[in-house]
C-alpha cells in the first residue's frame, strides 16, 4: 500500500489481555485518534500505558479486541502486518543478523519484488539519508549502538511507507548519542516529510520531535495536544506530575471565583487556576519548579515564606528544597544565591499555578 | 643501601587450573588411551599383518556389508526425525502450555530407552498384538503385519527413539531465535511462508546441520534394538552387532577394536559431508547473490 | 481504496490448514503409539494368558513375584542403586571443580580441553565403549561393579560439566570477589557463598545424570559381569532369552524398569526443563527483557 494518504483513524481501538489469574484488563481503552499526513505523533507514558501496544496493533502485530482502524476509506485491522505497508523501527532494531546491512535494508524492497539496480539505488539513498554510506557489507554484529539504530531506520523508510512506526527507538543509547540521534530522526521527518507515531516516556523527546503529544495512562487517553500546550496547560494531575510538575500540594478549598481558586493549607494560601471541575472541599495544585520564583513583593498573591532545607547547585540553574514551618515541601528551581538555613520568600504566578481535582 | 628487585612477571600458578585436573585426567585415562589403544590394537592382529584385520573385514561376507546396512537404517531414519521434527518444532516455537506438555510427553521414551521400547514394540506391533489386531478390524489390513523383527521394526524403534531427541534440541535451536526477528520481517512485507524461508531457516541451518550429526550418529550405533526387534543374522545385522560379536564371542579384541575404528571413521565421513554441505549452502544468502 | 473492509483470514488458506492438520495427526499418531506400547507392556505384565486377542484370558500378579525370583530382581536392583549413586556422586565430584574452572578462567588450550569433554557426549557409547571394555578388560576391571561405575562414569561427568557450566557463568564473579574482601578464603568462600548457589544446578546434574545412567545400556553391557548387571541389561537379556523363560515374566520386570525410571524422570521434571535431558546445547540463562 504505496498511497499517499491523507488521514490514518483509530477508532475506539480497545486490546484485551488476560492478566495475572486469569482476570482480563484493557491495555488499550477506546483509543480514538486521527492523524494527518506528514505529522509526527509522540505516544507517551509511563511503562504499561499501552502506548507499545497501540503502535503494535496499528502495525498488526497485535490483533484489536474492539474498535477499528482505517486508513482513508479502507479499513485496515483486518489486515495482516506484511500487507499494511508500515515501515517500525524496533527498540531493540531487531536486525536480520544473518543479513549484511544493504540485505537488511532492502529486505522489505525484495519483498515486494523490487530487485537489481533499482533496489540497489534505492538502498544506497536510503543509507545516504541516515549518514551510514561505506557500511553496506558489515553485519549487524559489527556495528555500534548507534549505527545499527541508523539500519534500522533506513530499513524501515527504503520502501517509501506512508506511515513510519518508532517503538522507543532511543532508550538503548546513551546520553549522548541519544541527543544526536534525535537530531537526525527529526532532520529525516522533515526531508521525508511522512507520518510519523513515536512512541517513549521520555517527556524531552517527545516535546522537541512531535507536531502533537497523546499522553497515555493505563490504557487510557489523558491529552492529545501540541507541545507547549502539554507542557504549560497539562489536561489532569497524571498528565501534570508525568510533565514534571514536581509540586503537588493537596489544600482545602476556599473560595471558588469562575476558574479562579483560592486554596488554604495550614501556612499557605494560593490561588490558582482550575484544569478540571472539582470534586469536593479539597483540591490539588500543581506547579512546575522553574515557575517557582525567589523573592517578589509583600503584595504579590501566592507568596510563601520557607527555610531552606537543600541546595543543589546546577550551574545556571539550581534545585532547592524549600519547607514551610508546617511541613510543606516546596521545589523550586532557577538561579539562586540562598543557602541552606535561610529563610526565603518564593513566589508562584497565579497562571502558573493548576487546580485539579484530587484522585 | 640495596634496591632488591622484586621477583616480577611471572603470573602465579593459578590454582583454579587444579581443579579441572581430575576430570581431563579421567577422560583422557579412560576415553582418549582407550581410543589410541583400540586403534594400535587394530594394526596389531591376531594373525597377520598389520592391516590383516581391516583386509579382513572388507572379505568377509558377514561382514563389511554391515557397513552399508546400518546406513540403510541409520540414513532414513535421521532423515524421518529431522524431516518431522522441524516442521513440528517450528509450529511449537511460541510458549504455550501446548509445547510444554509435548516437551514434557516426548522426554518419556527417551527416559525409557532402547531396550523398553524394543520389548514394547515385541508385544504392540508383533503379529497378535494391539496394533494388528486394529488394523484388521478397520479392514485396512488382513492378516498378520510383520512389523517385527525385521528391518521395519529397527527402523520404527529408530524412529520412537530418536525422533523426540532431535524434537527437542530443534526446538532449542528454535526458541533462541528472537522471534521479534519474524515480526520485523513481517512489517517489511513477508509473509508467513517468507518469514520462514528467509529468517528462520538461514538462523536454524547450523543448528539443524548440528542435529543431523548428532542424530545420525545416534542412529548408525544401533545395537540392542538391532537385535531385539530385527533379525541380527541377516538384514539388521548393524555394523556394531559385527564388532560385539568380535569382542565377545570370538574374543578378538583387535578385529573388534578395528570394527569400531571403521564405524567411528563412517559416522566421521558423513559429519564431515554434512557439515561441510551446511557450509556450502549457509554462506549464499549472506555474500553474493541478488535477493 | 474504497469499499467495505476484507475480512482477514485468520486460519489461513485451506493449506495451511491441512498442514496444521497433518502436524497434530502426526503428533498424536506418535503420542499414542508410544502410550499404547506402554500399556502393552503393562497389560502383558498382569496377564495370565494372552493370546492375540483384545485383552488377556484373566489377570494375575504372578509373573512379578516369579521375575523377582528368577531375575534376582532384588540384587539387580541393588546394583543398580550402587552404580548409578556413585556415578552421580563422582561426577559431580570431578565435575563441578571443573566446570568452575571452565566457567571462570581463560588459558591457553582452553578449547581444546572443552573439545576433550564434549566428545563422549557426541560420540555414541558403543563406538568408544568397545575399546574402552578391552582396556577395563586388560586391568581386569571388567566384569567388577567398579569397571561398570568407571565405564558409565565417562559421560556424565561431561555432562555434569556442560548443565553446570552455565549455572557458574550465571553467579556473578563479583560475590565471589566480595567475600574474599571480607575476608574468606577460597575453601570457605566455595563452601559459604558458591555451593549454596549453586545448589538447584547441582541438583539438576544430579537428577538428569541419574536418569540417563538408569537407562544407559551400552557401556554397562560391555563391562557388565553377571553380578554387576543394572536393570536395564538385565532386561536385555531377559528378552533376549525370552524364548526360555515365560515372556510375561520379561514384561513384570520390564514394568519395573519403566516404574523406576518414571519415577526419577518425574522427580527429575519437577526441577529441570525436558529439554535438558538431551541439550548438548548450552542452556543460556534467559536474557533479562
Amino acid at each position: 500500500m504505496k498511497h499517499d494518504f491523507s488521514e490514518l483513524r483509530l477508532d475506539h481501538v480497545t486490546r484485551r489481555f488476560a492478566g495475572a489469574g486469569g482476570k482480563a484488563f484493557n491495555a488499550l481503552d477506546e483509543l480514538t485518534l486521527t492523524i494527518r499526513r506528514g505529522e509526527f505523533i509522540a505516544l507517551l507514558g509511563p511503562s504499561g500505558c499501552g502506548k507499545s501496544t497501540a503502535l503494535n496493533c496499528i502495525a498488526g502485530l497485535l490483533s484489536l479486541s474492539g474498535g477499528s482502524i482505517w486508513l482513508d476509506q479502507t479499513r485496515i485491522d483486518t489486515l495482516p502486518p506484511e500487507k499494511r505497508g508500515f515501515g517500525m523501527v524496533f527498540q531493540n532494531y531487531a536486525l536480520f543478523p544473518h543479513m549484511s546491512v544493504a540485505k537488511n535494508v532492502g529486505f522489505g524492497l525484495r519483498m515486494r519484488g523490487i530487485t537489481g539496480a533499482d533496489a540497489d539505488a534505492k538502498v544506497a539513498h536510503a543509507m545516504k539519508l541516515v549518514q551510514l554510506i561505506g557500511q553496506e557489507h558489515k553485519l549487524p554484529g559489527q556495528l555500534s549502538g548507534g549505527q545499527q539504530q541508523r539500519v534500522a531506520i533506513a530499513r524501515a523508510i527504503v520502501i517509501e511507507p506512508p506511515l513510519i512506526l518508532m517503538d522507543e527507538p532511543l532508550s538503548n543509547l546513551d546520553a549522548k548519542l541519544r541527543i544526536e540521534t534525535r537530531a537526525e530522526i527529526r532532520r529525516i521527518h522533515r526531508e521525508l516529510d511522512r507520518a510519523t507515531i513515536y512512541v517513549t516516556h521520555d517527556q524531552d523527546e517527545a516535546l522537541s520531535l512531535a507536531d502533537r503529544i497523546v499522553v497515555m495512562k493505563d490504557g487510557v487517553v489523558q491529552q492529545i495536544a501540541a507541545p507547549k500546550e502539554v507542557y504549560e496547560q497539562p489536561s489532569n494531575l497524571h498528565v501534570a506530575r508525568f510533565m514534571g510538575y514536581r509540586n503537588v500540594l493537596e489544600l482545602d478549598v476556599a473560595r471558588e471565583d469562575g476558574d479562579r481558586i483560592a486554596l488554604t493549607g495550614p501556612d499557605i494560601a494560593l490561588t490558582g487556576m482550575r484544569k478540571q471541575p472539582l470534586n469536593g472541599r479539597r483540591a490539588a495544585v500543581a506547579i512546575r519548579p522553574d515557575d517557582i520564583v525567589v523573592g517578589g513583593n509583600t503584595g504579590d498573591d501566592n507568596i510563601v515564606v520557607a527555610k531552606v532545607e537543600n541546595v543543589e547547585y546546577g550551574g545556571r540553574d539550581s534545585l532547592l528544597d524549600v519547607v514551610t514551618p508546617s511541613g510543606t515541601l516546596l521545589h523550586v528551581r532557577g538561579p539562586v544565591t540562598t543557602a541552606r538555613g535561610d529563610s526565603v520568600r518564593v513566589h508562584v504566578p497565579v497562571r502558573r499555578a493548576l487546580v485539579y481535582p484530587l484522585d | 643501601m640495596t634496591t632488591a628487585t622484586p621477583a616480577v612477571a611471572r603470573a602465579p600458578f593459578d590454582r583454579a587450573l587444579l581443579l579441572v585436573m581430575p576430570a581431563a585426567a579421567f577422560m583422557l585415562l579412560l576415553f582418549i588411551y582407550p581410543f589410541i589403544y583400540g586403534l594400535l590394537l587394530s594394526f596389531n592382529p591376531k594373525n597377520g599383518g598389520a592391516l590383516a584385520n581391516y583386509t579382513h573385514f572388507f572379505t568377509t561376507d558377514n561382514l563389511w556389508p554391515t557397513i552399508w546396512t546400518t546406513l540403510k537404517l541409520a540414513l532414513p531414519a535421521t532423515l524421518i526425525n529431522v524431516g518431522l521434527a522441524l516442521p513440528i518444532a517450528y509450529k511449537m516455537r511460541n510458549k504455550s502450555r501446548y509445547q510444554r506438555w509435548v516437551t514434557t510427553i516426548l522426554v518419556v521414551p527417551i527416559t525409557l530407552g532402547t531396550v523398553l521400547i524394543a520389548e514394547g514394540m515385541l508385544i504392540y506391533f508383533g503379529p497378535k498384538g494391539w496394533l494388528s489386531q486394529f488394523l484388521q478390524l478397520i479392514h485396512l489390513y488382513t492378516g498378520p503385519i510383520r512389523l517385527t523383527h525385521n528391518f521395519w521394526g529397527v527402523l520404527i524403534s529408530l524412529v520412537i527413539s530418536g525422533f523426540p531427541f532431535a524434537f527437542l534440541l530443534i526446538l532449542s535451536y528454535i526458541t533462541g531465535i528472537d522471534p521479534v526477528l519474524a515480526r520485523a520481517a513481517s512489517t517489511l512485507g513477508a509473509d508467513p511462508k517468507a518469514q520462514f524461508r528467509h529468517i528462520y531457516l538461514p538462523l536454524l541451518a547450523p543448528g539443524l546441520a548440528m542435529c543431523f550429526c548428532l542424530a545420525f550418529v545416534q542412529a548408525y550405533s544401533v545395537f540392542p534394538s538391532a537385535v531385539l526387534l530385527g533379525s541380527p543374522a541377516g538384514p539388521t545385522r548393524v555394523i556394531s552387532i559385527a564388532a560385539y560379536e568380535a569382542a565377545f564371542e570370538q574374543y578378538d579384541y583387535s578385529l573388534a577394536s578395528a570394527i569400531a575404528m571403521i564405524m567411528g571413521f563412517v559416522q566421521l565421513i558423513i559429519v564431515a559431508a554434512v557439515l561441510g554441505l551446511r557450509n556450502l549452502w549457509y554462506r549464499g544468502p549472506v555474500s553474493g547473490g541478488k535477493g | 481504496m474504497g469499499g467495505t473492509a476484507k475480512p482477514m483470514n485468520t486460519a489461513g488458506s485451506w493449506f495451511d490448514r491441512a498442514w496444521r492438520g497433518l502436524l497434530l495427526g502426526t503428533m498424536t499418531l506418535f503420542v499414542v503409539n508410544i502410550g499404547l506400547i506402554i500399556a502393552a507392556v503393562a497389560t502383558s505384565s498382569f496377564a495370565r494368558r494372552w493370546l492375540g486377542t483384545w485383552l488377556p484370558d484373566g489377570w494375575t500378579t504372578t509373573w512379578y513375584t516369579e521375575a523377582w525370583r528368577e531375575f534376582q530382581l532384588g540384587s539387580i536392583l541393588w546394583v543398580t542403586v550402587e552404580v548409578v549413586f556413585a556415578v552421580v556422586l563422582l561426577a559431580l565430584l570431578i565435575g563441578v571443580p571443573a566446570a568452575y574452572t571452565l566457567a571462570r578462567r581463560d588459558f591457553p588450550g582452553k578449547r581444546l580441553l572443552l573439545l576433550l569433554f564434549l566428545l563422549p557426549l557426541m560420540v555414541p557409547p558403543i563406538t568408544y565403549g568397545i575399546p574402552m571394555a578391552t582396556v577395563l578388560y586388560k586391568v581386569q576391571l571388567a566384569g567388577t561393579i567398579y569397571g561398570v561405575i568407571l565405564a558409565n562414569l565417562v559421560p556424565a561427568a561431561p555432562f555434569v560439566i556442560l548443565v553446570m557450566t552455565p549455572f557458574i557463568e550465571q553467579i556473578d564473579p563479583n560475590l565471589e570477589s566480595a567475600a574474599r574482601v571480607f575476608g574468606a578464603s577460597t575453601a570457605r568462600m566455595f563452601w559459604h557463598v558458591l555451593v549454596p548457589l549453586l545448589a538447584p544446578g547441582i541438583l539438576a546434574a544430579s537428577l538428569l545424570v541419574l536418569v540417563r545412567t538408569i537407562a544407559l545400556f551400552e557401556l554397562t553391557f560391555l563391562t557388565a559381569g553377571s553380578d554387576s548387571q543394572t536393570l536395564v541389561v538385565a532386561l536385555y537379556y531377559a528378552v533376549f532369552a525370552a524364548g526360555v523363560r515365560a515372556p510375561q515374566s520379561v514384561d513384570a520386570m520390564a514394568m519395573v524398569y519403566m516404574l523406576v525410571t518414571l519415577t526419577w524422570l518425574l522427580i527429575a521434571l519437577r526441577f529441570v526443563n525436558p529439554t535438558q535431558l538431551v541439550s548438548r546445547v548450552k542452556e543460556h540463562p534467559q536474557p533479562a527483557t
